[in-house]
């Protein structure tokens, strides 16, 4: 461990584009051959995760990794070239709505059978699978809100003072111990699992790290504001239901109070909030930049692909009796089970 | 605006707006307190606090999107 340079460790390559990264930020190897990364699937493990390093170094960066690496030109270039086989990937593959209104439409209907993650973990879902999907989930939640924060500077006006409320919220609204990402934590706590920032990024799937990475994309880059603003718009509509039926989860398989909450929390929470996106953020955005709308969509629908990736690909492991994740869980500790 | 005199009350605090919608909650400003019928109340201090009106929702005067239409 350096001193000057903490953070979680990097992880374990998955292949030969991660593993060029990793030893570049190192200093023990030169940066990933262009032809390595042409080849790396898009969604697949080798990209996603060189591309989760990369996108790490802009949040808390790695042990022993100096922080000039953030900015390093070399570097960056890998990532265009990632970024851009990734978006293209996401262009051509997402199933799109013709237009902004339709694609919010979809997201504000509730399926009376549904056959999503948690429905299936509401209905059925152990203790072992609650927290796999928390551990995993962990590379978002304990650095919540906080990939949306690029987007600020490139709003105004109505929408600037809407995402800033909601951000201020997600943070606390000021107290530090109801930042949305302390209260994961509390609730891995309740599951047995440790708290470390990074702690469970060798054992995410390619599917949770792409999830992960949609973020960083839209919130790193000014042009993809509007995409963005729709996938936070996707994040907070969808996510009432959702944390009703994971609270439920939670309570029907004693997880502890922390662990209901979290999810409680955001029953309530973000009722509100996807009423200032939708109403303030997008609406004010496009209020402003009305040729924004397309991006909007997009951001909203590719959210959409990448969770049902995700989610089937969670269900196909839990249902087949298998761990959904790429290293096994240590034993919950005795308080919490 | 505060300094607009027609956005003010008599007594000179801005007007609380409440935002009304025929499918959604009722959104008002917080810190809200809200008196249940049995004379307890509730209350949030949230920024912005959503009412529910369809009276569907499992958290109570909270809104928890049970408006939605279901499919």
């Amino acid at each position: 461990m350096n001193h000057e340079c903490p953070g979680p460790a990097l992880p374990c390559d998955r292949g030969p584009v991660s593993a060029a990264v990793t030893a570049y930020l190192r200093g023990t190897g030169p940066l990933p051959r262009a032809e390595d990364a042409d080849a790396a699937h898009p969604y697949g493990d080798d990209l996603q995760l060189a591309l989760y390093v990369c996108y790490e170094l802009h949040y808390r960066g790695f042990a022993g990794v100096g922080p000039q690496y953030e900015w390093d030109p070399g570097l960056l270039g890998v990532r265009a070239a990632l970024e851009h086989r990734f978006l293209s990937a996401l262009r051509a593959d997402t199933p799109g709505h013709d237009s902004l209104d339709d694609a919010l439409a979809a997201l504000l209907v509730e399926p009376v059978h549904g056959t999503g993650v948690s429905h299936y973990l509401r209905d059925e879902g152990e203790l072992w699978q609650l927290r796999e999907y928390a551990a995993q989930r962990s590379l978002y939640h304990l650095k919540e809100a906080d990939p949306h924060a690029w987007v600020l500077p490139r709003l105004w006006g109505r929408a600037k003072a809407a995402m800033a409320a909601v951000e201020f919220d997600e943070w606390g609204a000021g107290r530090a111990e109801r930042v949305h990402a302390q209260l994961f934590a509390d609730l891995m706590t309740d599951l047995g699992l440790d708290t470390t920032y990074g702690r469970y990024l060798d054992a995410a799937s390619a599917e949770l790290l792409a999830v992960v990475n949609l973020m960083s994309l839209f919130g790193l880059h000014r042009e993809l504001r509007g995409a963005l603003v729709g996938h936070f718009a996707a994040v907070e509509i969808t996510s009432s239901p959702g944390s009703r039926r994971l609270a439920e989860a939670m309570r029907r398989t004693g997880a502890g109070p922390a662990a209901e909450f979290f999810y409680d929390e955001h029953v309530e929470a973000d009722a509100v909030h996807e009423q200032v996106v939708r109403h303030d953020v997008i609406g004010g955005l496009l209020a402003e930049e009305p040729h924004l709308a397309p991006d909007v969509a997009f951001g909203i629908d590719a959210t959409g692909f990448l969770e049902d990736r995700l989610g089937e690909r969670l269900l196909a492991d839990w249902r087949a009796g298998r761990s959904s994740l790429r290293a096994p869980l240590a034993e919950a500790a005795a308080h919490s089970r | 605006m505060p300094n607009d005199p027609s956005e003010t009350t008599p007594r000179g605090a801005p007007a609380r707006r409440v935002t009304m919608q025929r499918q959604g909650p009722i959104l008002v400003d917080g810190p809200v307190e809200v008196e249940l019928e049995d004379g307890t109340t509730v209350s949030s201090d949230r920024f912005r606090v959503a009412l529910c009106t369809c009276r569907r929702s499992r958290r109570y005067p909270w809104c928890d999107t049970s408006h939605r239409k279901r499919v």
